[in-house]
């Protein structure tokens, strides 16, 4: 196994020590000696992001905030364009001379229910577009195009042509003025390419040429292309695991009831019907879904496609970005594994798979890593039962590990640190590098940085109060904010005996705690730690000072 | 107090996000065209005259094909591209080559422009060429019209109507 030596601090003349103990292990952010003062600052715009993400948090709550849930938001409301458009689509008489009456006649259904299934498939798809944007726009900020998600976002590209398209193609069934211009303003555009063999918007060029088989063609683009972007979505998100297509039921309520009150306050009306002898002169239109038509209406069809393709190649662009090493990928050791599935099931990024084991035991299974799926978060280790510091053996070797920061390397330096503070108070701190930033500068802290608190068995919250810490600080991402995605869930799942493997009730809660801070926390973060050291005074825990003797 | 400015900083939040869709899926109102015009379109699929007639294939030429291959007519397939030029009160607003299609430029010449132009009575003239070898217009359209603000006029090409057509 790779093993770097780390730095031993002084030991049997601790008083002399007065400066912090900061302890990483290698590949974190800061280096062994401590010298390094903090890990890369995060740019700029993604600390803005943050900090509007942060003033979120304060009125939804951390884990019900809408900015974190922008995906799953997603979901919901491609749930409700499906269930909403399969009754309008029942309702739609498909001819050119039926379609625009059939729509219409939706504002004579009685209560105000036709009124309001419109507008919640319109209001829903406004919806979809701005979360859309909202949702690209945060995991371009937060740097989430990198390494093993380059291939979540690139297929994510195409699905927003996909959106427009079948968004845009709705406003032609409805068949009003609206439609009408829409479809006229498409058809020409779509002239501009060279490969037509003839004008599409000649079928447009008065009510006599419109054929009903037109409106075929209009349902094949607003249920047909539908269809293959829920298609694309499904490999978008075939690598993460346990991907969130529902959002928590409070804010799935709230949404669809603030999209069903819009639906009814501001209903949404067809622009009286489609007429190809005359151009419509005043229209209502829906901006989010067409603002295309009045950027081609002020320059041309030829810039139009120009912008496009500039939108989409700078869309697929950031993965090419230059970027840091990637680290590691997790190691399987298989005659420390058991086979027993939990860092499979942990795994935020499907980046493991259950093989049978090369012992050839019945039944016996191994775990394996796809290297190009792996995060480097190191969730896996904290999962794996081996990965518990009250193993015997000399050197711990556990079923699944990070190379380049081993679970044997994490044991040895709580160990020499706790020697090696002063005391009377001792107190561990295993921090997440995602999380809060800040150095906990206090001589009575040992400060260990880890990638994610995911990385963290929890039976090494124990191994600390045994080895003589007066108290434990846990300290990962805010909740629905952590950077690979489920870690400090896990964490706190683990940590409360709702998920294995789990720190053990007998382990005295007043003396350990959890600090969910995000970057820009790093207050909130001390304040977590001296209420702990309030707490935890010494000499208040026989045990820790009997194993400090 | 903590719940009620939440529910308060929800609500809020909430009430900007209807603001938002609301707002933008109806304003600003957009004008695709301005007050007091009409609009002509002149748009035609038109195949223009074979650049050459049909001819016979000379001796040496049938000589160079299999026998099984032999044919007595050759036909030439590139057509002519068809000319058109649209005058509105007199002024020349079109004057255009639609090039056949095809990679034998054997097929259809199309085109399809659209212009503004003010309601009222206008003066339009059409003309159509759409063989190289003739030494005039082939096809030719001259009337007054009056178009209601918002109209479209739409100038065509149907030889089942007598060639040039506005409509």
């Amino acid at each position: 196994m790779a093993f770097q030596p780390q730095e031993r601090p002084p030991q049997g003349n601790a008083q002399r020590l007065t400066r912090p103990v900061v302890m990483s292990l290698p590949g974190s952010a800061l280096d062994p000696t401590g010298h390094s003062t903090s890990p890369p600052p995060l740019p700029r715009l993604a600390n803005a992001y943050r900090a509007l993400e942060h003033g979120f948090d304060a009125a939804f709550g951390s884990a019900g905030n809408p900015l974190k849930q922008l995906g799953a938001l997603g979901f919901l409301l491609l749930w409700l364009l499906v269930a909403s458009g399969s009754i309008l689509f029942i309702v739609l008489d498909t001819s050119a001379a039926g379609a625009y009456r059939s729509i219409a006649s939706l504002a004579d259904v009685p209560w105000m229910l036709g009124t309001a299934l419109r507008g919640l498939h319109r209001y829903a798809a406004d919806a979809f577009v701005l979360v859309m944007g909202l949702h690209i726009v945060r995991e371009w900020l937060l740097g989430r195009y990198r390494h093993w998600r380059r291939m979540i976002w690139w297929t994510g590209v195409p699905l927003v042509g996909l959106v427009f398209v079948s968004a845009v193609g709705g406003f032609w069934l409805n068949w009003d003025r609206l439609g009408q211009y829409s479809v006229v303003a498409t058809a020409e555009w779509l002239d501009a390419l060279p490969f037509l063999a003839a004008p599409l918007a000649r079928n447009f060029l008065g009510d006599a040429s419109l054929s009903d088989r037109l409106f075929t063609l209009f349902i094949f683009i607003h249920i047909g292309v539908p269809l293959l972007a829920v298609f694309g979505l499904w490999f978008h998100i075939q690598r993460i695991s346990l991907a969130k297509v529902f959002p928590p039921r409070p804010l799935a309520g709230s949404t669809l009831a603030v999209l069903l009150a819009l639906a009814l306050a501001l209903p949404v009306h067809s622009q009286g019907p489609a007429d190809l002898g005359s151009l419509p002169t005043t229209l209502a239109l829906d901006w989010w879904l067409l603002f295309i038509h009045p950027l081609m209406d002020a320059t041309s069809p030829t810039t139009v496609w120009v912008l496009l393709g500039l939108a989409f190649v700078l869309l697929a662009l950031p993965p090419f970005l230059p970027t840091a090493t990637r680290q590691a990928v997790a190691v399987v050791y298989p005659e420390h594994c058991s086979g027993c599935a939990r860092c499979f099931d942990d795994c935020p990024y499907s980046a493991i798979t259950m093989v049978a084991h090369p012992n050839g035991k019945p039944g016996m299974r191994l775990a394996q890593v796809r290297a190009d799926l792996c995060a480097s978060c190191g969730i896996c280790a904290g999962s794996c039962p081996s990965s518990t510091p009250f193993r015997s053996a000399e050197q711990l070797v556990t079923g699944i590990d990070m190379p380049q920061w081993p679970i044997h390397a994490l044991r040895r330096q709580l160990v020499d640190g706790l020697r090696a503070l002063p005391g009377p108070m001792r107190l561990v701190v295993f921090g997440c590098d995602q999380g809060a930033r800040g150095r906990l500068d206090a001589p009575d802290v040992l400060h260990f940085k880890l990638v994610c608190a995911g990385a963290l068995p929890p039976s090494f919250i124990e191994y600390a109060l045994r080895a003589g810490a007066d108290a434990v600080l846990v300290n990962g991402c805010r909740a629905g904010g952590c950077a690979f995605r489920l870690g400090q869930r896990w964490t706190e799942q683990r940590l409360t005996g709702e998920r294995e493997p789990h720190l053990r009730q007998s382990v005295p809660h007043d003396r350990w705690d959890v600090a969910w801070t995000d970057t820009g926390d790093e207050p909130a973060l001390a304040a977590a730690l001296d209420a702990l050291r309030q707490r935890c005074q010494p000499g208040a825990h026989p045990a820790s000072e009997e194993s400090h003797r | 107090m903590n719940r009620a400015l939440n529910w308060t900083g929800q609500a809020l939040l909430y009430g900007s996000f209807a603001l938002a869709l609301g707002v933008f899926s109806r304003w600003p109102v957009y004008h695709p065209l301005p007050d007091g015009m009409a609009q002509v379109k002149v748009s035609f699929i038109h195949h223009g005259a074979r650049l050459a007639e049909c001819r016979p294939y000379t001796a040496e030429e049938q000589a160079k094909m299999a026998p099984n291959m032999r044919k007595a007519m050759k036909g030439e397939r590139e057509r002519s591209p068809v000319h058109s030029a649209v005058d509105i009160d007199g002024q020349t607003v079109l004057d255009q080559n639609a090039p056949p299609a095809g990679l034998s430029r054997d097929g259809a010449s199309t085109l399809y422009q659209r212009f503004n132009v003010a309601a009222g009575e206008h003066r339009i003239a059409v003309r159509l060429k759409d063989s190289q070898s003739a030494s005039a217009q082939t096809h030719q359209l001259e009337r007054t019209v009056t178009l209601q603000p918002a109209q479209v006029l739409v100038i065509d090409f149907n030889p089942d109507k007598g060639g040039i057509v506005l409509q």
